[in-house]
């Protein structure tokens, strides 16, 4: 579980990366080569299979977590909780199903489209214009206004789940514990700030 | 003090049981909480009522008998204090308390506030023990032990078996009890030699009794009337890959 998230958090600064060549760079075919890159590369071809079981376990051993948890506390209290704790670590699981919802929206929207729907082709031979069909998705607000919320509650799960991964792995004292948790709120600030930044620059341009 | 009381009342394990309101008035703010359950008590049996169940037996801290959710917290609102130890001050005038039993499918009420505990007992007697031979007691100093060492382990000892990490956790999980049981051991030479067998078999023996998994949420720590740390947890977890890896 932890393992996997960790795993996943990397994933995201990867792919957070190659997205923001779509903003920061002038020229739509540095973006559009990155991606026929990571699209038909041999080696990262295999990292997707890999990333896609990386979604797997986590989501896996997140429900028979989810499903342990609720069946040990049969009868709930009537007071709501006063104990003093992180309301990102008690949301975990509704945060989860949002993060859940968008990604499956997201991956049929661009990903399949991607793979295998019908996507401009550019000048250069077998590259697709995918710069252009995310252009065109963040003219819509509707769509920008659900892809910032989504990161929003991505970036709650991953505030709690970044520190929280370290602690189940058996890493939590004096010295390293702050850090890490410094550490995790910059990593949530990067991630959702840089992927904000994508839809909102890109509908404002 | 004037106050209205909810509290939980529950025939038996196999009654539905609810919540009963009753008011109380003249209570000394200098009373403690259990005191002031005795001057209900006493009123619902001149009245010839049933008095309100609830456990407990040192009052002052050491036993960790008495345990009741009380407005939403373990112990009620102060840290670092059993119920038997809080304070009617604690409370305002006219104040509405809430009065739960713990609530865990491992923890099932027996009556009214009380819950049957037994398995914390069951725990450690599947495994929180030392069963290596460690000879008759060395003379002093011959086995060396770290001043830091000793004094974590002293401050997981402190742990008195309250329930009150479970209670408090969104999980019900039990992984504050047992990180104290097996880090208090785990730091001295006698408990180490079966560190990581002893976190293996009472995190499957924790699992098996209906206990939830932790998620760092920490509610556990903030509870824990002895100040037990989440350091601890991170411990049993190291002994348990240990065990699991090696
Ligand atoms: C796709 C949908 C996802 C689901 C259904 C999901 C579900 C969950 C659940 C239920 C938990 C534990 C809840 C708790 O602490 O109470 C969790 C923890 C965690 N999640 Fe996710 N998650 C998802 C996506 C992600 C993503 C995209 C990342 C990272 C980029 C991530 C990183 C983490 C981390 C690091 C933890 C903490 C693990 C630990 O403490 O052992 N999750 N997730
Ligand atoms: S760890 Fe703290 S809260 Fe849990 S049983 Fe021990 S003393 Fe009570
Ligand atoms: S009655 Fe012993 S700790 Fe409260």
């Amino acid at each position: 579980m932890s393992l996997a998230g960790i795993f996943l958090i990397t994933f995201l600064l990867v792919h957070l990366g190659i997205n923001l060549l779509v903003i920061l760079n002038e020229d739509p075919m540095v973006f559009n080569r990155a991606a026929h890159f990571m699209g038909t590369n041999k080696v990262i071809k295999i990292f997707e299979i890999v990333l896609f079981g990386g979604f797997l376990l986590h989501i896996i051993y997140a429900l028979i977590l989810q499903v342990q948890n609720w069946l040990a506390r049969p009868k709930r209290y009537h007071k709501m909780t006063r104990s003093d704790t992180s309301a990102f670590s008690r949301w975990m699981i509704h945060t989860a199903l949002i993060v859940f919802a968008f990604l499956a929206i997201h991956l049929a929207d661009f990903y399949f489209k991607a793979k295998f729907g019908d996507v401009g082709e550019t000048s250069e031979e077998g590259v697709h214009d995918l710069a252009s069909l995310i252009i065109d998705k963040f003219q819509m607000p509707g769509f920008v206004i659900f892809y910032v919320a989504s990161f929003i509650f991505l970036g709650f799960h991953l505030i709690h789940g970044f520190q929280s991964a370290f602690k189940t792995l058996g890493l939590n004292n004096k010295t390293y514990t702050p850090v890490i948790q410094v550490l995790s709120i910059l990593y949530t600030i990067i991630v959702v700030g840089g992927f904000t930044a994508i839809p909102i620059v890109i509908y404002f341009q | 003090m004037d106050l209205k009381l909810k509290i939980w009342r529950q025939k038996n394990a196999s009654e539905r049981g609810r919540f009963v309101n009753y008011k109380i008035s003249n209570i000394s703010p200098d009373s403690s909480f259990l005191e002031m359950l005795d001057v209900l008590n006493e009123e619902l049996i001149s009245f010839g009522e049933e008095p309100v169940v609830f456990d407990h037996d040192c009052r002052e801290g050491i036993c960790g008998t008495c345990g009741m959710y009380i407005n939403g917290r373990p112990h009620g609102p102060d840290e670092l204090i059993t119920a038997c130890q809080l304070h009617m001050r604690k409370f305002r005038d006219g104040e509405t308390i809430v009065i739960e039993p713990w609530r865990a499918r491992a923890f099932p009420v027996i009556k009214d506030l009380m819950v049957d505990r037994s398995a914390f007992d069951e725990l450690m007697q599947d495994s929180g023990y030392v069963s290596v031979n460690t000879g008759n007691a060395p003379d002093a100093n011959t086995i060396p032990v770290q001043k830091e060492q000793a004094d974590l382990s002293m401050d997981a000892a402190t742990c008195i078996g309250c329930g009150a990490c479970v209670a408090a956790c969104k999980n019900a999980s039990a992984m504050l009890f047992v990180s104290a049981k097996v880090s208090h051991l785990a730091l001295l030479p006698q408990g180490r030699v079966e560190a990581k067998k002893r976190a293996a078999l009472m995190v499957a023996k924790m699992d098996a009794l209906g206990f939830g998994n932790c998620t760092n949420t920490g509610a556990c720590e903030a509870e824990c009337p002895k100040g037990i740390k989440l350091t601890n947890i991170a411990r049993l977890n190291r002994e348990y890959y240990k065990a699991s890896i090696f």
